[in-house]
């Protein structure tokens, strides 16, 4: 059958597997014919996400990408990928005047310096075939927008959307695109700490244009484009998914 | 934990509301000055003080600057 956005023979690594965005990614991607490699920090969340995944010899690999040996451990597991999503991502709420040392190493450690150096270790050791993709997870916040109190998260998106496009240009000599998706408030247990009330949250919902957060999948369906071959001539881009709030 | 020293750890995260309205009776969320920044900086500054991480339904759920002092006080 004629698709042009199928993964038929693909190996895809995606990271912060566990849940939310990353098990979306991870369940579509392997229902689009990729075989999946996924990580994750929590054992137990990433078993759930593996037993969701569709066809065979996919590959899971528990790894905390707040600890830098992870890295080398993912890579010296990996086998040679055809695309990668750098999804892991944690959130801290602390308006500017609070921020303090711990919080914005913890945050930036995890969203930015980890995939910036697991993309380095990936292509140096040749586990990104040439004419692979690389997508980011990246956000509305730090790119198109600001959140109260979500100056740490902001300022982690942003770096990584400035490293995406860098990284795409340096890594278009191998033919391998880099490219991020930015997506609004989607549902996911970031959203369960507590900190947001509930009533606030359904507030928030309706500055949307099309009345909702999204949902994980529609993210995923997003990087399946990028790391598709329908995107082949895509890179140093980042795809809005936002249900219209930037347009206001 | 003392509810006078709560009040005014709580009253210097506002820049325009005089400190002298800051009471235990203070009903916090009715104050011009109140936003979803200030929760977020009351949160901040709990943590930060007691460290005791309060929510969005404590904040909620509290009338008075007593209440959430209370509430405060549960979690220590």
């Amino acid at each position: 059958m004629y698709n042009p956005f199928s993964l038929e023979g693909k190996t895809i690594l995606v990271t912060g597997a566990s849940s939310g965005i990353g098990r979306a990614a991870a369940i579509e991607c392997s229902k689009m014919g990729a075989t999946v490699v996924i990580t994750g920090r929590n054992k137990e969340r990433l078993d759930e996400t593996y037993l969701q995944l569709h066809g065979e010899g996919h590959i899971q690999l528990v790894a905390d990408l707040k600890e830098e040996e992870s890295i080398s451990y993912i890579i010296d597991n990996v086998p040679v990928l055809d695309g990668c999503v750098n999804n892991a991502g944690i959130t801290v709420t602390l308006p500017t005047s609070f921020i303090n040392k711990d919080a914005l190493n913890n945050v930036l450690q995890v969203n930015t310096i980890s995939p910036i150096l697991l993309t380095q270790s990936l292509v140096k050791n040749k586990k990104i075939k040439n004419g692979g993709s690389i997508v980011f997870t990246c956000s509305t916040s730090g790119v198109y927008n600001a959140v109260v109190g979500n100056a740490i998260y902001s300022a982690s998106k942003g770096a990584i959307n400035g490293f995406m496009k860098n990284a795409a240009l340096d890594l278009a000599a191998k033919n391998i695109r880099v490219n991020a998706v930015s997506p609004g408030m989607i549902h996911t247990n970031i959203l369960e700490s507590g900190i947001i009330s509930e009533e606030q949250l359904k507030e928030d919902m309706k500055k949307y244009p099309l009345k909702r957060y999204g949902e994980p999948e529609e993210v995923a369906y997003a990087m399946i484009y990028l790391l598709s071959d329908a995107s082949k001539w895509i890179t140093g881009s980042n795809l809005l998914i936002d249900g219209g709030l930037t347009l206001l | 934990m003392e509810l006078k020293k709560f009040i005014e750890n709580f009253a210097s995260q506002f820049d325009e509301t005089e400190a002298s309205v800051f009471n235990a009776d203070t009903v916090f969320k009715s104050l011009d000055e109140w936003s979803s920044l200030m929760a977020l900086s009351i949160m901040a500054m709990v943590d930060e003080e007691y460290n005791v991480s309060i929510k969005g339904n404590d904040i909620k759920n509290s009338k008075t600057m007593e209440d959430l002092y209370n509430v405060i006080k549960s979690k220590l």
